[in-house]
């Protein structure tokens, strides 16, 4: 049996270590209030911008953007894989490096490349035979548009460039706090289907469409990224609160258990002194 | 006929505005234009500029920075700006200091670099409009 010393040792390091994972949890929480906030914003942009790019791409022809063309032969296929920076949130990027994977197993033909977006992406998966495009780590749980734009921006480079020819977002979609999936979502080449009999009100473009569908387009896979990057940072800390609070319960169990075995040791330790005592006294008494 | 149009101001960070207006003017790639209840469905690309709408006769302005697209169906008219600030939440002095760091910034850049000459030249011209928008509200405060 370990000492009495041992095991109040023990107890005050579990306690301890509970206090930090209450407090992240915590902390997860109020971030993700922010996050779910930040979300909930954009969402009227979102809806907005999607039906604005449906409507147009029902009424101009499908070769008159190349974002709207898709490639004959797809040979490279770019990956934008969206993770956290920081561990310690259960299952949340193991579930898009695993998605990840299976893309890659399902599409052996193809030549694979990554953008990891979130420092554990890289750490998985640029070990991997992937080649890495380009890394964004660092961004602290918190994303702008300007800095989602940026990555908009490299990713229709790529594409313009025919360094690839389909764009995929994995990422994880934020269904609710303690619930996430991971989500692959085709960016490039746009694939909406024409809805036929969708009422032709024919807009009065200024300037032309093909014009303006060059401003919308880039606008809309730099939302794209922004709203997958956003969700991304709810879920992370919904992931995280949820790890983090069942961390704080497994916790509170151990020092439960502890505190059985140190009263029960300290109970046999004076249950002893006294069987000493009496023995003694017995002794002296014979 | 309906008397109002819905005009709906958003960016990808938030909804600015969402209320029954009057008449919208608006800063359009083209020239400025003018959107009245009942306008025909339009679409089109917005500059840098001020965006003005009407309320019972009173005029109100919006910043529209970054530029962005005007939709009109459906008597509403949606505005994605890529940002965008109300003209009576603008801050005059900060506005002037940024505006004056921006064309400390086209200066330099003047110098050195033709093509980031024309970035910097886009943002003096973003808070060139801040600063013009929070002008006219500069008196009611």
């Amino acid at each position: 049996m370990p000492g009495v010393m041992d095991i109040k040792r023990k107890i005050k390091s579990v306690k301890n270590t509970q206090k930090i994972t209450k407090a992240m949890k915590m902390v997860s929480a109020a971030r993700m209030r922010k996050a779910e906030d930040a979300m909930k914003n954009a969402r009227s942009y979102a809806n907005k911008i999607y039906e604005l790019v449906g409507n147009m791409a029902d009424r101009v022809e499908a070769d008159s953007h190349p974002f709207l063309t898709a490639r004959k032969e797809v040979r490279n296929v770019c990956l934008a894989i969206i993770t956290s920076d920081k561990g310690l949130c259960g299952a949340f990027n193991s579930n898009v490096v695993k998605k990840t994977l299976a893309f890659a197993r399902e599409n052996k033909g193809v030549n694979i490349k990554l953008i990891c977006i979130g420092k554990k992406a890289y750490d998985f998966l640029g070990k991997k035979e992937f080649e890495v495009l380009s890394k964004y780590v660092s961004f602290g749980g918190k994303i702008t548009y300007d800095e989602a734009s940026e990555i908009g921006d490299k990713l229709v480079d790529y594409y313009m460039s025919e360094d690839v020819d389909e764009i995929y977002i994995i990422h994880n979609e934020f269904r609710s706090t303690a619930f996430q999936v991971a989500k692959v979502t085709k960016v490039l080449p746009l694939s909406i289907e024409k809805t036929e009999a969708a009422e032709t009100t024919d807009y009065i473009y200024e300037p032309k469409a093909e014009v303006l569908l060059k401003e919308i387009m880039p606008r809309y896979i730099n939302f794209t990224v922004y709203f997958s990057l956003l969700e991304s940072i709810a879920g992370e800390h919904g992931s995280r609160m949820v790890a983090m609070d069942n961390a704080a319960r497994n916790a509170g169990e151990v020092i439960n258990k502890l505190t059985l075995t140190f009263n029960k040791a300290r109970q046999g330790a004076i249950t002893n002194e006294i069987l000493d005592i009496v023995n003694g006294a017995e002794a002296l008494n014979g | 006929m309906a008397e109002t149009i819905r005009l709906e101001l958003v960016t990808p960070v938030r909804q600015i505005l969402s209320e029954d207006v009057d008449e919208v003017i608006a800063p359009g790639v083209e020239g400025d234009l003018g959107v009245l209840p009942e306008h025909a469905p339009l679409l089109t690309a917005l500059r840098v500029g001020e965006l003005a709408y009407r309320v019972k006769g009173k005029l109100d302005y919006v910043a529209i920075v970054g530029g962005g697209f005007l939709e009109v169906n459906d008597n509403k008219v949606i505005v994605l700006a890529d940002d965008a600030e109300l003209g009576r939440e603008i801050d005059l002095d900060k506005a002037i200091e940024r505006k004056l760091k921006a064309e400390a910034a086209l200066e330099q850049e003047r110098k050195s670099d033709e093509k980031n000459f024309k970035a910097v030249e886009i943002e003096l011209m973003k808070e060139l409009i801040r600063v013009q928008i929070a002008e006219k509200y500069r008196g009611a405060k």
